[in-house]
């Protein structure tokens, strides 16, 4: 303890330590019976953490190329000293981090953290939920087994039917026509380039907009405070609420685990670009609900391609669901039921093509 | 058989039907098609099927065959000067076919890949050999071929197309009515349907199996002598040829008078060979000749034990790696390496054909060590899955505690400071 209090002297005589971390200690977090829903932003950025640490692992072994990308790859899972754990805990991970990230979405919905003056927070966990699809895409092409091969073909195609821009972004995300070793290399520098730079920075704009604005306050919590400002509580963000965080992140450690030793990630047979598609061929499950929607959208909606109709909708509700504090208006009444109905519809629709999707031969 | 076979139509019927139907009238090019096309059968000849007809394609016309001028209207058509031979004789078609494709200067204007023998095998099949005393009912060309609509053998369309063969010989040696005064029998196709033979040819669609004329022949069609069925067999099954080249059996089947393969495996009702026609069993065929309990029998049973400890490891094997591999453990080199113990089971049960048990041995000592290491590659796979689990029992108690100790620590700092 004695060291401790040298280094904290240390660096205060220099860069006024104490006054830096002073707002931290002021600093203070909404104590009510839905404070939990706090803790999903903060589980995803440790999930982060951990596919920066283990990717950073995976790199020391990971070769790019389409002849030595799924040798790396079964080198990494039987050779290397728990390297088998490493992978797996990355690639749980990366999924795990989809799933809190949308949950966290969802929370903010339900709870209209995003109303004023928060629209920029949202905006900018917007951008972090469309990184980390972007993560998701480009990662699961890089073992090359024949899955994400055929995946990542059927996912660029899909991208090519957007109308105008369509081919032009199929074959700058492809590096050419087909889905083949340049496609990978290019994956790989956006997964471990591209991607992690932007993400670090939304973070911190995030993180800096969620500090500058602190926790939103649940309507209802805030309205029954309003008229009894006796029952307003909040709680220290040090060390109370970052105990309880580090709880959660330790309970995240504890499935993340037994996901990674109980069902070891697969890594499947080499793709052969030259075979056949294997039947079943599907996206990563948080790319489902798209998928099956596409699937079932009928070959043509009047005059139009069913498949640019389904893109163009996907794309439209996109744009709508990113730019949603500027659509919903404060007052209450049959506008905000309408916004609620419609946020539940989106999330009951997602959970059920995704369920749909992953159940369907 | 096909009405057109033994039709008793004349040339002067043919004609007046031509000239009711044409009338007089000036017809198309080819007017044999402009009559032909609506004639009922055996007289129809439609457009559709002419153009599909490979020789169509290749610029012949109905002249080509039958005679007559098809540039020329109604009756001067079919006309004796115009040299119309009308309706071909079965006695005269395979000179007819032979004319062209007997030609080798002609057809390579055509294919010159194309045999040109056809005629001279014909000859001596057993249906040419028939035909040439005089028997009409034997198949000739058309028989197989079609005629009018005739396609070459590499269009699924085709009687003589791999996956149609069988069925268009059927059409005349399963008909028993039909087969009477041959002696032979028919029910050569109700066997081959039950055969493995069938099951990859039309089940699997596996074209390069064997149909009847892949044994037979096919313009020179004839059942294959006792003496040189093995030889048949062995254009497929090449090293079991070898091995049995080799054998005491080889000697011994040709000095009986016995049909090489066909004594253990029959012929055309083959089916999948199992270890059991080793045993001692119902299906054993080694006791069909052999005495129970004397020298051959022993090595019968050595080589019957050998098989199926091979078989029992290669199982194992795939069940313990098929554990780990649904345990999520990566045990795909293994899994390849099964492959090689399974060839090597393959390759004992075709040395079986030597009936060398020291040979068969040594195939099965090489599977059993394959499969013996992917069995401890799959063992111990399962002894890393065990690992990981305790290691992740221990680190989940570790989590346990410290997530108990920081809620324990939480209550004990907020007992003490209230929160605001």
């Amino acid at each position: 303890m004695r060291l401790l209090t040298r280094v904290r002297d240390w660096l205060d005589e220099r860069i006024h330590w104490a006054d830096l971390i002073a707002p931290l200690k002021k600093k203070t977090v909404p104590a009510h019976g839905l404070s939990y829903w706090y803790f999903l932003g903060g589980i995803t950025l440790f999930l982060f953490g951990i596919q920066v640490c283990t990717g950073i692992l995976l790199l020391l072994y990971y070769r790019p190329g389409a002849n030595e990308a799924f040798e790396s790859v079964q080198y990494v899972m039987t050779r290397v000293q728990f390297g088998w754990l490493v992978r797996s805990i990355h690639s749980w991970a990366a999924n795990l981090m989809i799933l809190t990230a949308f949950a966290h979405m969802f929370s903010v919905i339900f709870f209209r953290a995003y109303r004023k003056p928060r629209e920029l927070t949202w905006l900018s966990g917007m951008v972090l939920l469309f990184l980390a699809l972007g993560f998701g895409f480009s990662g699961y092409l890089l073992p090359w087994n024949t899955l994400a091969f055929f995946a990542t073909k059927v996912g660029t195609e899909i991208t090519g039917q957007v109308p105008g821009i369509g081919h032009h972004l199929m074959v700058f995300l492809r590096g050419g026509e087909e889905v083949t070793g340049a496609t990978l290399t290019r994956f790989f520098g956006f997964h471990v380039a591209v991607l992690p730079g932007l993400t670090t920075l939304f973070i911190l704009i995030h993180l800096a907009l969620v500090q500058y604005f602190g926790m939103s306050v649940p309507p209802g919590v805030e309205e029954h405070w309003k008229a009894s400002p006796g029952e307003a509580r909040q709680m220290k963000f040090f060390p109370n609420f970052f105990l309880r965080e580090l709880m959660a992140w330790y309970i995240a450690l504890g499935v993340l685990g037994a996901l990674a030793a109980i069902l070891p990630w697969e890594l499947g047979t080499k793709a052969d670009p030259f075979a056949p598609a294997p039947a079943g061929i599907r996206p990563e499950w948080y790319f489902m609900f798209m998928f099956q929607t596409l699937k079932k959208t009928p070959a043509k909606i009047a005059f139009l391609d069913g498949e640019v109709v389904g893109i163009l909708l996907f794309g439209v509700a996109g744009l709508v669901w990113t730019l949603l504090p500027f659509f919903d208006q404060a007052g209450k009444g049959r506008g905000r039921k309408l916004f609620m109905g419609a946020a539940i519809f989106a999330l009951v629709y997602i959970v059920a093509m995704t369920v749909y999707g992953c159940m369907a031969k | 058989m096909d009405a057109w076979r033994n039709s008793g139509i004349s040339s002067a019927r043919l004609l007046l039907l031509a000239l009711l139907l044409c009338g007089g009238r000036a017809c198309a090019q080819n007017t044999c098609l402009d009559c032909h096309g609506a004639l009922d059968p055996p007289l129809q000849v439609t457009e559709q099927q002419f153009t599909g007809d490979i020789h169509a394609q290749k610029g012949l016309t109905c002249a080509s065959c039958h005679g007559g001028d098809p540039t020329k209207p109604d009756m001067e058509a079919m006309s004796k000067a115009a040299k119309f031979r009308g309706k071909i004789e079965r006695k005269e078609v395979p000179a007819l076919c032979g004319r062209c494709h007997s030609d080798a200067a002609f057809m390579r204007q055509y294919n010159p890949s194309l045999h040109t023998d056809q005629l001279s095998q014909y000859k001596t099949s057993a249906h040419g050999k028939l035909f040439a005393e005089g028997d009409t009912k034997v198949a000739v060309c058309v028989d197989c071929h079609g005629v009018h609509g005739l396609r070459p053998a590499s269009d699924p369309r085709s009687k003589v197309h791999p996956l149609n063969i069988w069925q268009t010989c059927a059409h005349c040696h399963a008909d028993a009515a039909y087969m009477t005064g041959y002696s032979i029998p028919t029910d050569q196709f109700a066997k081959y349907s039950a055969s493995v033979h069938h099951d990859a040819l039309v089940v699997r669609g596996d074209l390069s199996a064997p149909t009847c004329s892949t044994c037979h022949g096919n313009h020179g069609a004839a059942p294959p002598g006792v003496d040189t069925v093995q030889h048949v067999c062995s254009t497929c099954h090449v090293f079991q040829d070898q091995m049995f080249e080799k054998s005491t059996h080889k000697v011994a089947f040709q000095s009986a008078g016995l049909p090489g393969c066909v004594v253990c495996h029959s012929n055309h009702g083959i089916t999948h060979p199992t270890d059991e026609k080793l045993g001692a069993g119902p299906q054993s065929v080694c006791l069909q000749c052999h005495t129970a309990g004397d020298t051959c029998d022993q090595q019968r049973a050595t080589m019957l034990n050998g098989l199926k400890q091979l078989d029992d490891a290669v199982k194992a094997a795939d069940n313990v790696l098929g554990v780990a591999e649904s345990s999520g453990m990566e045990v795909s080199q293994a899994r390849l390496d099964q492959d090689q113990a399974r060839d090597a089971l393959t390759k004992a049960r075709v040395t079986i054909h030597s009936f060398k048990t020291e040979l068969v041995e040594q195939d099965i000592r090489e599977g059993l060590k394959v499969a013996v290491r992917n069995l401890q590659a799959g063992q111990a796979a399962l002894a890393e899955r065990d690992y990981r689990r305790k290691g992740l029992g221990l680190a989940l108690v570790f989590i346990l505690v410290t997530v108990l100790g920081l809620f324990l620590y939480i209550r004990q700092i907020e007992r003490e400071v209230p929160k605001s």
